[in-house]
């Protein structure tokens, strides 16, 4: 039935494109997945994972038992899969797809070794992965099943149908060879280690973590890669998982650094009765050139060292400990200045004017003082800050600083504020403000909001 | 003539034992790092001709509450380390102002926050900061240094050759005892009058060297550092000799 007959039919019909290389990607993906079953995995086909599993089925009990779980749990992500396992990869082909006994529905068939001729016999001539056209001819010529061919010559066979149909056939049965190259394995992003007896103290702990460290470092090492994140999870024999990670602020394969991440952490690990089981896994990795040494113990390098610094200021404190002040266009006392993460790039500070007098100590909230001044526009003479009184002995000002109306969101931060630099008679040197623009029936108020050096 | 030999034998075996004493406090190797105030009246005042680097300063301030003139000067100190690595500052509350810091000449892309509220963890933070050797400087602002907490700082300067300041803001808790190198107090002063201007002139410090290793306590005004981080001997007061060169107390 064409697309237009379809609609005439049915005029709300949702009509998807086909995507074929989005179906291919999400196929490779499938089959990296896959590779939990066997490291020998590739896609096969438009919709096919060809796995080798020879040497792997005892690792879940027997074949029959690998293929149910393969099928099972690709069942349990919404996918129906047909599995079959049988000597050759044309076999398992044509099972997978052409045992008749059901449609639809995940099923998992497994052939027994040497049984595959015998099984082959009855299943149809395209089962054999030929052209349609070539299956047809084969079906006209009254050849329908696979073991209708057996007893036909191949010289015969090519002469009519072109040499693929013995290949073929000669491959499902194992009498010819079929090289297929697996996909390249997934690089090794963890390291493990199981202990015949579980380990319950600190140094015995601390040794299996930095022993692990120094694996996982030379295989990131060999791939090019610094590990950003890791993740420690220690497999208690109560069942129990616990758990430690440390991330890096630029990608890292120094063990020592990485060690002294891990070695805070390690304390707050509760051993119960013991640890098994213990697995080290960098979560996230990112492209890390290979470093070249220092000569003869020199280490230059700076901007690793501060990296490494921060990265443990970071794991200890929390991430919002630690910040780089940059200073930005705004009038605004609050707002002049950004906080940053300390390796942040691209934030730049803006040159500040000198002209424009800044207080070294900036109170986060401005604080309210008492404060009288002869004239509403003059600066106090006399103000009361904490309990203590402050004579002012001279002052600068005032330095209008409006409200940038284009973010205030309620009436205090509209109003523009009034500031002046004074001196008491200490020597003590402060920011206040008025705030708010002059009117005769309110009281100014005033805020102390720095102090000068 | 005997005795004249007798004077110079006693003079150099002096500078021997002086040699000796620095190397065994751990002073020695850094001989060579010394930051001057270029100003002849203090550098002379201190037995290294200036601020020693690789070691462990003590600044407080003498007024409660308000410690501006203690962080400029503080500031201005870190300004003018060289090379411009960057400058740890570890504080329990995130009230100090870039632009300001500015002023003194400490750019804000040199300085690294550190914002913790307990004062052991910015003991630790110094600590860990110390045996970095990316850093120019590492500053604590605590309230109370131990003994035993000074001179592991003091030992850790030593070890990675980054100069760490302690700036304590109330100076009232500031123990007499600790293995700072130096330790200073420096309060505002009435500013000297603007001539012929109202308003505030050119700010003013009392600089007191509390204590110094192997030097005496002496006491300066000065003029607030500039924006290249120096600090000056007022011209008004430097004319008037020796009236301002006091001997502190004790």
């Amino acid at each position: 039935m064409g697309l237009a007959a379809a609609r005439a039919l049915a005029p709300t019909l949702l009509v998807e494109e086909a995507d074929f290389l989005a179906d291919a990607a999400a196929l490779t993906k499938l089959a990296t997945w896959c590779d939990r079953f066997s490291p020998w995995v590739t896609p096969c086909g438009a919709d096919g994972i060809l796995l080798d599993v020879t040497g792997c089925a005892h690792l879940f009990g027997d074949e029959a038992a690998l293929a149910a779980q393969a099928v099972e749990r690709l069942a349990r992500q919404g996918i129906e899969a047909r599995a079959a396992i049988a000597d050759t990869p044309g076999a398992a082909w044509a099972f997978s797809r052409f045992n008749g006994s059901c449609f639809g529905g995940s099923v998992a068939i497994v052939v027994p070794a040497g049984a595959a001729r015998q099984a082959l016999a009855a299943l149809p001539v395209e089962a054999l992965r030929l052209e349609p056209a070539i299956a047809a001819l084969l079906v006209r010529l009254g050849l329908q099943h696979i073991g209708e061919l057996y007893a036909v010559s191949r010289a015969a066979l090519a002469a009519r149908c072109g040499a693929g149909v013995a290949l073929r056939l000669d491959q499902a049965l194992g009498l010819a060879a079929e090289p297929l190259s697996p996909l390249p394995p997934q690089p090794l992003r963890w390291s493990r280690r199981s202990f015949a007896e579980p380990i319950a103290t600190p140094e015995a702990i601390a040794a299996a973590t930095s022993e692990l460290l120094q694996h996982l470092s030379r295989r990131l090492g060999e791939d090019g890669m610094g590990a950003r994140q890791l993740a420690l999870a220690l497999y208690r024999i109560d069942g129990r998982i616990e758990r430690a990670a440390v991330g890096t602020a630029f990608p890292s394969r120094d063990t020592r650094h990485l060690w002294r991440l891990f070695e805070e952490k390690l304390p707050q690990i509760d051993p119960g009765l013991g640890i098994e089981d213990i697995m080290l896994t960098a979560t996230r990795a990112e492209k890390l050139a290979p470093a070249q040494l220092g000569l003869a113990g020199e280490d230059g390098n700076d901007s690793a060292d501060l990296a490494a610094l921060i990265d443990r200021l970071t794991n200890r404190l929390g991430p919002r400990a630690l910040a780089r002040p940059v200073v930005r266009e705004s009038h605004i006392p609050e707002r002049a200045v950004r906080f940053v993460p300390p390796l942040e790039r691209g934030a730049a500070s803006a040159t500040w004017d000198p002209a424009r007098l800044r207080p070294i100590r900036l109170l986060p909230r401005p604080e309210p003082i008492e404060a009288t001044a002869p004239v509403p526009d003059d600066p106090p003479l006399l103000f009361r800050w904490r309990q203590r009184a402050h004579r002012v002995r001279c002052s600068d000002g005032p330095e209008r600083i409006a409200a940038e109306w284009w973010r205030a969101r309620d009436q205090a931060e509209t109003e523009p504020r009034d500031y002046y630099r004074v001196e008491d008679e200490a020597g003590g040197r402060f920011w206040l403000y008025r705030a708010g623009l002059y009117r005769p029936e309110a009281a100014p108020r005033w805020f102390l909001h720095g102090f000068f050096g | 003539m005997a005795v004249e030999v007798l004077k110079n034998a006693r003079q150099v075996r002096l500078v021997e034992l002086r040699h000796y004493l620095a190397a065994a406090e751990g002073l020695g190797q850094t001989a060579g790092s010394v930051l001057p105030f270029a100003i002849p009246a203090i550098d002379s005042a201190l037995p290294w001709g200036g601020l020693p680097l690789a070691a462990l300063h003590a600044v407080e301030s003498a007024g409660a509450g308000k410690d501006g003139a203690a962080a400029m000067f503080l500031a201005g100190i870190l300004a003018r380390l060289a090379p411009a690595r960057p400058v740890l500052w570890c504080l329990p509350q995130a009230d100090l102002h870039a632009p300001g810091l500015a002023l003194a000449g400490l750019a804000a892309a040199r300085l690294l926050l550190v914002r913790v509220p307990q004062e052991r963890e910015i003991l630790w933070v110094l600590e860990e900061g110390l045996r970095s050797r990316a850093l120019a400087a590492v500053v604590g602002e605590v309230d109370a240094l131990s003994i035993a907490a000074s001179r592991r700082l003091q030992l850790a300067a030593e070890n990675s050759g980054v100069t760490a300041f302690v700036l304590q803001r109330s100076g009232e808790q500031a123990a007499a005892a600790s293995a700072a190198v130096t330790r200073w107090r420096v309060a505002a002063l009435p500013s000297a009058p603007a001539v012929g201007e109202p308003g505030i002139g050119q700010a003013l410090w009392r600089v007191e060297l509390l204590r110094c290793r192997g030097g005496m306590p002496a006491a300066w005004e000065v003029e607030a550092c500039n924006a290249a981080g120096h600090v000056a001997l007022s011209a008004a007061l430097a004319d008037r000799p020796a009236v301002r060169q006091l001997r502190a107390a004790g």
